[in-house]
């Protein structure tokens, strides 16, 4: 018999590996900084424009909110970043075989974390 | 295996070969940005807008700001093409995205030419 088309898998029952998982969040990281664009934009822009600019830009990122959410753009900036070089190395077939793809989603991940808790303990 | 039959039309290796130069372009210089912000620590308002002041870092930030576009531009393509499947709120969408970049564009040369 042959299958209906199409097939719609349920979401809820797929138990992605994890370089699924990692792949996932860095299409989300992507879509994530494609839209605080503007925000990223107005900071550099006030940042540049005078000497009080750069002081005001400074004193937004002195509540631990903002710092909070700064490190959650840098994190979804590190995690991309990181991920982009891991498809960069898959396209010229390093570590294309499975345990090592698995590794290096693992390493992704874990370094993406890490860098970003070093810089926030730089900037806290 | 899809059969397609191969005709003028390109399919889709120049966006690929495009996510990934600007990808390479952009890791680069963000690699430079650290090192700069690790050297120059505490960074003042001097320091920063002396950096941006070189005409070689104005050009590489232009650069890094052009291959985000592109890059963005190929990303969210992709993110619709598989999740938005209606026409016409998919054609609406590409749209906003190509406006959108085209004016964070302009608005990307303004700021960093703007201090001359």
């Amino acid at each position: 018999m042959p299958a209906r088309r199409p097939v719609y898998l349920n979401l809820l029952k797929i138990r992605l590996p994890l370089p699924g998982i990692v792949s996932i969040m860095h299409r989300a990281s992507g879509a994530l900084l494609f839209l605080l664009l503007p925000l990223l934009l107005y900071v550099l822009q006030q940042s540049l424009s005078s000497a009080q600019g750069f002081a005001e830009v400074r004193s937004w990122f002195l509540s631990p909110l903002a710092k909070l959410a700064l490190l959650g753009v840098i994190w979804a900036y590190l995690h991309h970043f990181c991920m982009g070089l891991r498809y960069l190395a898959l396209d010229l077939d390093i570590g294309v075989k499975l345990a090592q793809a698995r590794f290096s989603a693992k390493l992704v991940l874990i370094v993406s974390i890490v860098l970003t808790l070093l810089i926030g303990v730089k900037i806290w | 295996m899809v059969n397609r039959v191969v005709s003028g039309a390109h399919y889709g290796l120049r966006d690929w070969l495009a996510q990934r130069v600007t990808a390479v372009v952009m890791a680069l210089y963000t690699l430079f940005m650290v090192g700069y912000l690790l050297l120059q620590t505490p960074l003042d308002f001097v320091a920063w807008q002396g950096l941006f002041h070189s005409l070689p870092v104005r050009l590489a930030s232009l650069l890094f700001v052009l291959s985000l576009f592109i890059h963005g531009w190929v990303g969210m393509r992709d993110i619709f093409m598989d999740y938005v499947h209606p026409t016409l709120i998919r054609l609406a969408l590409h749209v906003a995205v190509i406006l959108a970049l085209v004016v964070y564009a302009a608005w990307a040369v303004q700021i960093l030419w703007s201090g001359l």
